[in-house]
């Protein structure tokens, strides 16, 4: 019900004094002393320690299970398995979520949960573990999603069918979907084109690799009400799953925010929380679970893998005439990889006529994926940007220039139907153009690469209020989880609108019976989504300043204005009055009207979409396939840029993240469907020595929808990594890398391939 | 199940006698940097665990015959920290400190590293590139061994029952010479080496290799001493074709299996070049000294 | 059930007396016992850092000490790091450099840089990121980590 901010947009004229600046967050002396709490860290009496049996097989029927060894062991109180979860339909989506948590039926990968226990120490629940009997039936299992794809592949949900194809057989198969999406005539863009490539790349999936394991206390109350602590980027969506799995009521479920270390995506869904909920119900106790970081790698979700097959068409004036693509996404045991965001963002950001996609979803016996910043759009990304360069190169174009000659700009219709308002490509790219590290020349041997990148950025269902206590300093309550700084940001934006020093101002995390429902925080849609409500809840506070101020005076209403955290006469016809501050008012709500404060509850729209460019100079070791990352820029548009420093953040952790992505992260599975390297030792994340300062350039195109012109700057920093690191690679070896990860022994061996028979242009 | 106990004591003797009289169930524990993550992993299930971090033996530098003795309970900070071992041995100090994070480092000890025996151990290598003999006491008395006949497979040892590493005996250090340990790893740090190559060697006045010995690691089931490597600088002035023939050498010893930190093939390709690279720098220490 | 042992340890300066298993780690007790919720665990096998204390003078994960260990010991843990009323430069200038997002390795982080600091007062930036090699962060990228490092030891070396 936003009535006071819809009116409102971006105004250019506007003099800031808190948005634009670096304050220190609120959250952060709590941290930087170990008083912050983090999922794991809460300690309630009487609180009892969960651990969860996993399978061993990565596919296989869960034929019985015994727990009465278990059960008879002196500490252990509570014993869950399957038969303690609602029986939901199959092939549904809580019937999918349920069959993640707990396994019912089967087992569809190494480390699926089958069982869990509560105890008085954590050491007696690990030794209950062993006491469990199962019986399973091994089934023969399968991986490579183009292997899942094949007829005769083992099949993993009996019931499943593809959507999306008209007349499609009626027997079982592992592929989920087939989504075409297309827009313009592309065999007539092919046969304009000069110059077409084509190309086949291939993704591992890499983890989200938080650093904080998932970690929740459950209590389950006597009259059935429920209170969940636990980190996660939605108390909500949390709270009405749990519901829904559990078969109970949403108002019975009080979802907690823990401070969260570490989500990229992979804490928007749960594993553990009803888990522990029905342990608790069980023991009548408060249960604690917390993952170790094997369990971690072994159950909760890595992004998708891929394969795709991307061909584009240039004119010799350096036009993109037409853009295909075929893209296979792994999702895992069970659906949902949003693999759809691959095909509509992969072009998106030139301004293409004739596009054709089509893409399939594929389930396979590894854990089921989760969001990853921009979910499903860095590893295909990583293709395009490899053909666009190439198709650069091979035209004799700057690769810039290139990208700015076929850039989308305001007006420009995207492939799934929405018209570009003003949009910052062009900015962005001219921004790199210009800045230090592209005007500088490479040094001798290095290889440079650059690649662009988009993202949507989103709104969505968003609540907040705002509260102007007595003595005239302001607190506001948010809905949405703070996975970097979200909270400062807010209230600077919220100090901005009321004229008051930012330290007046605090926010806290509401649990999720405090307010409405607020959709996860995903898609670089918390400081925009969480902001705009907190603006409105401000201004709606100050039109109530207005009022009681003209109360006060005894003036109308039109003859008072509000500025700098004061009412003033709106001219001296009004009057003779001092004006009035924020805390003058606010020390006599109690003799007026109450309280005055501000509530939104909105579906946000007016999201701007977000680009950037990555530049970045490696040095490849040609006798061992190493490479060294020896400079890095991220350039990108944020609309504005309201805590700057935390947004070169965001830049340089995207950058860094898509390093490990590009050079080593990946999952090794051995022929028995085991994953071998379930540990920061052989999942190798960058470490600090691994890579460089991160230049930073931040473009502000403001966004005309946002009263501050923000965008979003949490997903756009990691599309286009893959593809500049590759790119960069290309340029060092003469020949471009399309396997990810480019690891040491891969690249050997296209050097070795390069020496012998000469590259495919750099 | 094993009831667990922990005990500290604070001789060898102490040790030799709670590992006899405990049979198989007892584990030695010196950084503990391998044996928790075997113990939390449930790879282990010791019903005893022995610390030997308080024998003051095992925890001594010290210099002897010309050379040095060092306690195998030393951590890797400790012999990073020790100038004068660093002035001797500068590969021996270059593997144990990559052996982990600098944490690590603060726990970890060459004795805990030799005995996990672990085909890639970093400090291994150059511990056989040195012609470190290790010191062993076990309930038949002391003996002395090469340290390349300590491992003899990933995770197996030539200790008996009952024995204990209590130090490392280095050769006094020859003139012009110098010692090197290079790893090949995809990480800068915090990594396995994929390949690892411990070079020592001796030059003449006239700068002719004169002694040489090349140890190799994660190129097959126990870190390799590898003699025809060595030959091929011995009576060289360790030039191209002398650093060609280690590297063809270095190769062919590899007998390396495919697993999740590197391919049978690209071992042999890259042990050779991490052997050139480290012999280079162990020429470089050689000239100076 | 084997009995548990008795253990007197000095953390941050205080004494404490805690019961213990054999097999659990300064890590568990730390934080279970004591309730020294700061130090935080990621991923119990060393690779990580982000239980980093001072263990005995020296900078150890705490993930790989037996808890048992401790006795007679003196530990740091990132609770003592700041004295009274002022937070300790690094502290300080990670707040004003932005040298955190979401917290959680910030304490290993933290601890970690100050043992470099002891033994280097003055280290180079190369030195700083192979020093900080074994604490992983993932939000980061690392850059404002190392800026933080860097401006401290200024401030620490100007006194």
């Amino acid at each position: 019900m936003a009535t006071i901010l819809e009116e409102s947009g971006f105004s250019p004229d506007r003099k800031l004094k808190i948005v634009g600046t670096n304050p220190i967050k609120h959250d952060g002396p709590d941290k930087v002393v170990g008083r912050a709490k983090f999922g794991a860290d809460l300690i309630l009496p009487g609180m009892l320690f969960g651990k969860i049996l996993r399978s061993p097989h990565p596919h296989a029927v869960l034929k019985s299970i015994d727990i009465s060894k278990a059960e008879a062991l002196p500490g252990v109180k509570s014993v869950v398995t399957r038969e303690d979860f609602p029986e939901l339909p199959r092939g549904t989506q809580w019937g999918n979520l349920s069959r993640n948590i707990m396994a019912r039926e089967k087992v569809f990968y190494e480390g699926h949960a089958v069982a869990a226990v509560a105890a008085t120490s954590e050491s007696i629940a690990k030794k209950a573990l062993k006491l469990i009997d199962i019986e399973y039936e091994v089934l023969p299992h399968v991986i490579d999603p183009i292997e899942a794809m094949k007829p005769d592949a083992p099949i993993l949900h009996d019931d499943l069918r593809t959507k999306g194809v008209e007349g499609a057989e009626d027997k079982p198969t592992n592929v989920v979907e087939r989504l075409d999406l297309a827009m313009g005539d592309v065999e007539k863009g092919f046969a304009e084109a000069d110059v077409v490539i084509e190309r086949e790349f291939d993704s591992q999936p890499m983890h989200q690799g938080y650093i904080e394991p998932q970690g929740c206390v459950a209590s389950y109350g006597e009259d059935g009400g429920i209170e969940v602590w636990c980190c996660n980027q939605g108390t909500h969506a949390y709270r009405d799953q749990i519901a829904a799995i559990l078969e109970t009521d949403s108002s019975k479920i009080r979802v907690s925010q823990s401070e969260m270390g570490g989500g990229f995506g992979g804490k928007v869904g749960f594993y553990i929380e009803p888990v522990a909920i029905v342990l608790s119900r069980m023991a009548r106790r408060p249960v604690k679970v917390v993952l170790t970081r094997n369990e971690v790698f072994r159950s909760t979700g890595p992004v998708a893998a891929t394969r795709s097959r991307i061909k584009m068409g240039a004119t010799k004036d350096g036009r993109i005439v037409a853009a295909e693509a075929e893209l296979v996404f792994q999702t895992g045991a069970f659906t949902g990889s949003m693999f759809f965001n691959g095909p509509m963002a992969m072009f998106t950001r030139y301004a293409l006529e004739n596009i054709k996609t089509v893409s399939y979803e594929v389930v396979s016996n590894r854990p089921k994926v989760a969001a990853f910043r921009a979910p499903c759009v860095p590893q295909i990304v990583f293709g395009v940007e490899g053909i666009v360069s190439e198709l650069a190169d091979k035209l004799g174009m700057d690769p810039i220039d290139f990208r700015l000659k076929n850039a989308a700009e305001e007006g420009y219709t995207t492939l799934y139907g929405v018209t570009f308002g003003r949009i910052g490509f062009v900015e962005t790219l001219e921004a790199a153009k210009k800045c230090d590290h592209y005007t500088s020349p490479v040094p001798e041997g290095h290889g440079r690469g650059v690649a662009a990148g988009f993202w949507f950025n989103r709104g969505g269902d968003t609540t907040g209020s705002l509260t102007i206590t007595p003595d005239g300093s302001v607190t506001i309550l948010l809905g949405t989880s703070d996975v970097a700084g979200s909270r400062v940001s807010i209230c600077m934006m919220a100090a901005e609108e009321l004229g008051v020093p930012l330290d007046k101002v605090r926010a806290v995390l509401g649990d999720s019976s405090a307010l409405g429902n607020n959709r996860v925080t995903a898609g670089s849609r918390t400081t925009f989504s969480s902001g705009m409500v907190i603006i409105d809840s401000a201004r709606q506070a100050i039109a109530e300043l207005v009022k009681r101020a003209a109360e006060i005076w005894d003036v109308p209403e039109e003859g008072v204005v509000f500025g700098d955290g004061y009412c003033r006469p709106s001219s001296s016809n009004v009057g003779e009055f001092e004006p009035l501050s924020i805390a003058e008012i606010a020390a006599k709500t109690s003799v007026s009207h109450g309280a005055i404060s501000g509530h939104s509850e909105m579906n946000v729209t007016g999201e701007g979409p977000g680009f950037g460019l990555h530049i970045v100079d490696v040095e490849v070791d040609k006798e061992t396939g190493r490479v060294d990352i020896k400079r890095y820029t991220v350039v990108e548009d944020a609309g504005k840029a309201i805590h700057p420093q935390q947004v070169e953040g965001q830049y340089q952790g995207g950058a860094v993240q898509g390093v490990g992505w590009a050079l080593n992260e990946a999952y090794v599975y051995g022929e028995d469907g085991r994953l071998q390297n379930s540990s920061f030792l052989d999942y190798r994340m960058p470490v600090a020595s691994d890579v460089p300062m991160i230049d930073t350039v931040i473009v502000e195109v403001p966004n005309p929808k946002h009263p501050y012109g923000l965008r979003g700057v949490g997903e756009v920093p990691v599309v286009p990594t893959l593809g500049a690191i590759g790119n960069a690679i290309g340029n060092a070896i003469g020949v471009r890398p399309q396997s990810l990860p480019m690891s040491p022994p891969r690249l050997l061996e296209l050097i070795d391939k390069v020496d012998n028979n000469g590259g495919n242009g750099s | 199940m094993a009831e667990e106990g922990y005990v500290a004591p604070h001789t060898v003797d102490e040790v030799v006698s709670l590992l006899v009289e405990a049979g198989g169930d007892a584990r030695v524990m010196a950084g503990g940097t391998d044996v928790l993550v075997q113990l939390h992993a449930d790879l282990i299930e010791p019903g005893l665990f022995v610390d030997i971090k308080n024998i003051p033996e095992l925890r001594t530098i010290a210099a002897e015959a010309g050379g040095f003795r060092v306690g195998a309970a030393v951590t890797s900070m400790e012999l990073v920290d020790h100038e004068a071992f660093n002035a001797a041995w500068p590969g021996v100090v270059e593997g144990v400190a990559l052996i982990g994070s600098v944490q690590v480092q603060g726990r970890a000890t060459m004795g805990g590293n030799l005995c996990n025996a672990s085909p890639a151990a970093d400090s291994v290598p150059p511990l056989i590139a040195a012609q470190a003999v290790a010191a062993i006491v076990g309930p038949g008395g002391p003996r002395e061994v090469p340290v390349e006949d300590i491992i003899t497979g990933p995770g197996q040892t030539s200790l008996d029952q009952g024995e204990i590493l209590v130090s490392f005996l280095f050769p006094p250090r020859a003139p012009h010479s110098g010692d090197c340990y290079m790893r090949l790893t995809p990480r800068t740090e915090m990594d396995i080496a994929v390949v690892g190559a411990g070079i020592n060697l001796t030059l003449d006045d006239a700068g002719t290799c004169v002694a040489a010995r090349v140890a190799l690691g994660a190129v097959a089931p126990t870190p390799l001493l590898v003699a025809q490597a060595a030959d091929a600088l011995i009576g060289s002035k360790v030039d191209d074709a002398a650093m060609a023939k280690l590297a063809t050498a270095a190769s062919s010893a590899c007998h390396a299996i495919s697993d999740k930190r590197g391919t049978k093939l690209y071992r042999i390709k890259t042990v050779g070049v991490i052997a050139r690279r480290a012999a280079e720098k162990a020429l470089e220490r050689a000239r100076k000294n | 059930m084997a009995k548990k042992v008795h253990v007197t340890t000095t953390v941050n300066g205080d004494e404490h007396e805690f019961l213990c298993e054999t097999s659990q780690t300064l890590v568990d007790v730390l934080r279970g016992e004591l309730e020294l919720t700061g130090t935080k665990e990621g991923c119990s096998t060393g690779d990580c850092g982000a239980c980093s204390v001072i263990f005995d003078g020296n900078l150890v994960c705490s993930c790989l000490v037996l808890a048992i260990e401790a006795d007679g010991k003196s530990i740091e843990t990132i609770e003592g790091m700041a004295d009274g009323k002022e937070l300790h430069p690094l502290q300080q200038k990670f707040l004003e450099l932005n040298g955190l997002q979401c917290g959680i390795c910030t304490p290993g982080i933290l601890i970690a840089a100050k043992a470099l600091l002891q033994r280097n007062p003055d280290p180079t930036e190369t030195e700083i990121r192979f020093w900080l090699a074994g604490n992983l962060c993932r939000c980061t990228g690392y850059d404002k980590i190392i800026r933080s490092v860097l401006a401290a030891a200024a401030e620490m070396r100007e006194g």
